[in-house]
């Protein structure tokens, strides 16, 4: 707070400084100017190492500037302005400090990753020693990872000795430990303390780090070393197998958040519909809208377009079943024709309508990035916000069909529609309802699928295939066997892939299924009593 | 009422059909063979509109050989065999004298024995894996030492990369060029054990635990690198897993062979800020040619937002090739136009020049650009001058010996330079 506080003081008196003095605002030389202003990207590498070799108070600011793509070029003259902030039309010209308002024509002098990368490289010792604490905090943690290079041990005393911070100063301590036993060089007392860090992390430069000290002549250290580093290595083996098992239920929770709604059309009322992706990618297409709808706030757009995607697509299911399917009855080869069919126009429709291009849904802040465990176990957050969101998809349904006057009826026509219309239940209403439902649940599976995939008008037939396996893997017409199927087969396709490759995985689990529907042809929970002996 | 409504319709479409038969005397037929619906159409469409474009510029002009030019759009719908079908209604029935089309490499495969029958003429404007020369294409994309092998060396000199990740679709371009690069890299003394090669499903959309084990790969302290051939879709999955992962730019930099900007026009971009991607062109290349054609193309589409790619710069290219071929040979005759188009040059958008190779590819510089938050490419590298297309890899078994050449006295697709022979699987007339 300060520490910027006070840098947007400097930069006030600076700004008046150069103002009323007409003096340069960086001090650059000929040959670095020139380079600068270069468009060749050689140049510039040599003019952003000839700043970062002589690293200084003003080199560092400009580096940093370079590196916010503040620094602009006047492709003419070749001078150089800085722009005060990237929303600002102020820029300044660093020859002479004078301030010019939005000029024409001036060219962004371009950094690419690389030059960023050597620019932070130079930073870097600089920003150990910055007022900042999330500076500090970021340049302490390059120092253990994997590829950082080592700096001095005293560099460490002189760091540690000064850090208020307890977070900074466990990480220098760990780098300290690092750097110790890459060194091999300091006495066993202090070599022991630094395995038991290493051993703590256990992250891969740590590893490297252990294993450096296997080499050690003393037969106590390298003894140690040694089991350090098949600690660490069963540590990782143990969090690379439940980053797996993770993997494998957010895969599974996607299936059965697409399955769902098939499992209750094609499950308990016994309609193959082919346009069921396509429901899917209509809910997609809603989230879709409803951000565009509300651009300040992806986060909210994508809540109101769980129950948004729920109607349009609950609605849409309704019109299918009320104009082609009602009709369609007890004949299912012409049933998947017709749906085949609807599935095609749906996706032409949407062609004609939004264009053939993928649309762009934004992820909100909160579902990105990661939740790390410990140093080698971390959790994507939009992969647990799907995990969580199928289970409750899952029970909201379940606690429908078993606890609702509408459940009660789509299992009483589903299992006799005769004996179920003599006691006066509206059969057609209900078929249409449990379309509805079935067809407003693959509404909501596109939202979440909007989340992790690409919103265009193929994206149901990449799910269609697999919601099918599901449902009948699981066994038709029961929602717990959609459940375990899904994520069974989750699971099982996460262990293959490392294994197999995802393209053999995904063949295995298909040549499976086919001989396990062989063994078992109403799958894993297959439906009971006299209504399924038909 | 119903019959008198089919017979007007009927008459209707007669009377058309003959206008559109008697303008065609006086007219040069250009055939485009786009798909407009299905999968494909998300790349496709837009070459069909700036085809539209061109052909009209050049009618504007005054035609080519004083006749005006007229297009003849079908829609071959992302399915293969449908585009040999409609390439033998183009050349058979429509009698084009040209035609512009195809994207995937596949759709090429299934036109080839079409064109080499009938004697048709094709542009074929998309990068391919090479091993192929026709007589009758002219391949204006990218061949691989024209893309892949450029993009690896910048990796490898430039960025200092030692470990290399290739990732791609399965399906034959990825597969081939996969092979090229790892025999290029092999031979540049990488191990074994710093490649590691994947291949997905089209439209593979759970990428975890392959970006799991990319982030486990390249976490040994060497630089890492990937070279992305996945198949557009697949793609944004497969950078946003990366992004959430926390592997950035800066730490794993993946190079991408088919990601352009139209297909970054479609996502949410900040995941992939700062990967690079290999082409031969990008709409952000600052020359007075290409800022002539985006505007051009606009207006046409009347869309200021439409960007421009790759293919469709290829196809810029070749229209301007073919047309000066036609009045170098006054005539439309496919042989006539073969006969003269090799050597012939034209301005490519980047500045350069590209010239018809007897092999039937062309020159093109190759750059690099890495990609910014609007969507746009900020080229970091580029070669000093133009590549000479080459149909056959130099680093494979195979096709080490092979060449292309069209011109007297060879006049074969793939001639062994060693055993003085002319394997002659493609007919040559």
């Amino acid at each position: 707070m300060f520490a910027s506080m006070r840098k947007a003081l400097l930069l006030c008196l600076m700004t008046i400084g150069m103002q009323s003095f007409a003096a340069p605002v960086y001090d650059l030389s000929p040959e670095v100017a020139t380079s600068v202003a270069s468009s060749s990207v050689r140049d510039r590498d040599s003019a952003i190492k000839a700043l970062g070799d002589d690293i200084s108070e003003q080199n560092a600011d400009f580096l940093k500037k370079l590196s916010s793509g503040l620094i602009y070029v006047d492709p003419d003259s070749g001078e150089i302005y800085v722009r005060q902030s990237r929303s600002s039309d102020t820029y300044t010209r660093v020859s002479d400090g004078s301030q010019v308002q939005a000029p024409q024509g001036l060219r962004r002098s371009a950094v690419s990753t690389q030059q960023r990368k050597a620019i932070n490289g130079y930073l870097r010792s600089f920003q150990l020693f910055s007022e900042d604490p999330a500076v500090r905090l970021k340049a302490a943690q390059e120092l253990v990872s994997p590829n950082a290079k080592p700096i001095a041990l005293e560099t460490f005393d002189k760091l540690m000795s000064k850090e208020q911070d307890k977070e900074i100063y466990s990480v220098l301590k760990l780098a300290r430990a690092q750097a110790l036993s890459k060194l091999g060089t300091a006495g066993r007392q202090e070599t022991f303390e630094a395995l038991d860090l290493l051993e703590s992390d256990s992250s891969v430069a740590s590893l490297q780090a252990a294993q450096a000290l296997e080499q050690s002549k003393d037969p106590q250290i390298a003894s140690a070393a040694r089991y350090a580093s098949g600690y660490i290595k069963f540590c990782q083996k143990l969090s690379d197998f439940t980053m797996t098992l993770f993997f494998g239920l957010s895969l599974g929770s996607v299936l059965v958040l697409a399955a769902v709604g098939l499992a209750i059309t094609f499950g308990v009322m016994g309609v193959i519909n082919m346009a069921h992706g396509e429901l899917i990618m209509i809910g997609a297409y809603t989230v879709w809208i409803i951000q565009q709808l509300l651009p300040q706030n992806p986060g909210l757009a994508l809540f109101l377009s769980i129950p948004g995607a729920f109607v349009v697509s609950g609605f849409m299911g309704i019109l299918i079943e009320r104009l082609v399917i009602r009709h369609l009855y007890g004949r299912p080869l012409e049933t998947l024709l017709a749906t085949f069919g609807i599935s095609l126009i749906l996706q032409q429709l949407v062609r004609t309508l939004f264009s053939p291009l993928n649309r762009a849904v934004t992820t909100p802040e909160f579902m990105r990035g990661t939740l790390q465990i410990s140093t080698n176990l971390s959790f994507t957050w939009n992969r647990i916000c799907i995990i969580c969101f199928c289970m409750i998809v899952f029970f909201v349904i379940l606690a429908i069909m078993k606890k609702t006057r509408l459940g009660l009826e789509v299992r009483a026509v589903s299992q006799n529609r005769p004996i179920a219309r003599a006691l006066g239940i509206r059969a057609a209403k209900v078929d249409a309802l449990t379309f509805g439902l079935g067809s407003g649940v693959a509404g909501m599976a596109g939202v979440a699928l909007s989340q992790i995939t690409n919103v265009g008008p193929n994206l149901g037939q990449n799910y269609i295939v697999d919601s099918f396996m599901v449902v009948v893997f699981g066994g038709a017409g029961n929602l717990w066997g959609t459940l375990t199927g899904g994520l069974i087969m989750g699971v099982v396709n996460k262990l293959l892939e490392p294994v197999s490759g995802a393209m053999l995985s995904k063949i295995i689990i298909l040549v499976a299924l086919i001989l396990f529907i062989q063994k078992r042809p109403r799958g894993l929970f297959p439906q009971r009593g006299r209504a399924a002996e038909d | 009422m119903i019959k008198n409504l089919l017979g007007m319709a009927l008459g209707a479409a007669i009377a058309l059909h003959g206008i559109s038969a008697q303008a065609a005397d006086d007219t040069i037929k250009v055939g485009i063979m786009h798909s407009l619906s299905g999968t494909m159409a998300i790349s496709e469409s837009s070459l069909k509109d700036e085809l539209l474009m061109l052909i009209d510029e050049q009618n504007k002009k005054g035609g080519v050989l004083g006749k005006k030019l007229e297009p003849v759009v079908v829609d071959p719908a992302s399915d293969w065999p449908l585009f040999a079908e409609k390439s033998r209604e183009l050349l058979s029935k429509d009698k084009v004298a040209v035609v512009f089309g195809c994207w995937t490499s596949v759709s090429r495969k299934s036109v080839l024995p079409v064109f080499e029958e009938l004697n048709g003429l094709l542009f074929y404007p998309v990068q391919y894996e090479g091993e192929e020369s026709s007589r009758n294409i002219i391949y204006t994309g990218a061949a691989p030492n024209q893309q892949a092998i450029p993009a690896v060396e910048y990796l490898m000199n430039e960025v200092g990369v030692k470990r290399w990740v290739l990732e791609g679709t399965d399906y034959v371009f990825p597969r081939t060029a996969n092979k090229i690069i790892e025999a290029y890299l092999k031979q540049h003394g990488v191990k074994d054990e710093d490649i590691l090669i994947h291949y997905t499903p089209f439209g593979h959309s759970d990428w975890q635990s392959i970006v799991s084990q990319i982030k486990a790969f390249g976490s040994t302290g060497k630089k890492t690198a990937v070279i992305n051939t996945l198949n557009g879709d697949a793609n944004v999955p497969f950078y946003k897993e990366l992004a959430n992962q926390g592997i950035s730019a800066e730490d794993i930099p993946v190079m991408a062979f088919s990601v352009g900007e139209e297909e970054l026009s479609g996502i949410d971009t900040a995941p992939l800020v700062g990967h690079l991607a290999a082409w031969n062109y990008f709409q952000s290349v600052d020359t007075p040619e290409n800022k002539e054609f985006i505007k051009k193309f606009r207006e046409f589409t009347k869309n200021p937002k439409r960007v421009t790619n790759d293919p469709m710069e290829a196809h810029y290219i070749g229209f301007n090739l073919w047309v000066k071929a036609v009045e170098k040979a006054k005539s439309t005759d496919v042989n006539k136009v073969l006969d003269n188009i090799v050597g012939l040059e034209t301005p490519n958008l980047t500045g350069g020049v590209a010239r018809v190779l007897p092999n039937h590819h062309i020159t093109k510089p190759v750059l690099i650009g890495e990609i910014q938050d609007d969507g746009q490419f900020e080229v970091v590298w580029q070669t000093k001058k133009e590549v000479d297309g080459d149909a056959w890899s130099d680093y494979l078994e195979g096709s080490k010996d092979l060449i292309a050449d069209w011109t007297a006295p060879i006049k074969c697709g793939n001639y062994n330079t060693k055993t003085k022979k002319c394997l002659g699987s493609s007919k040559s007339k």
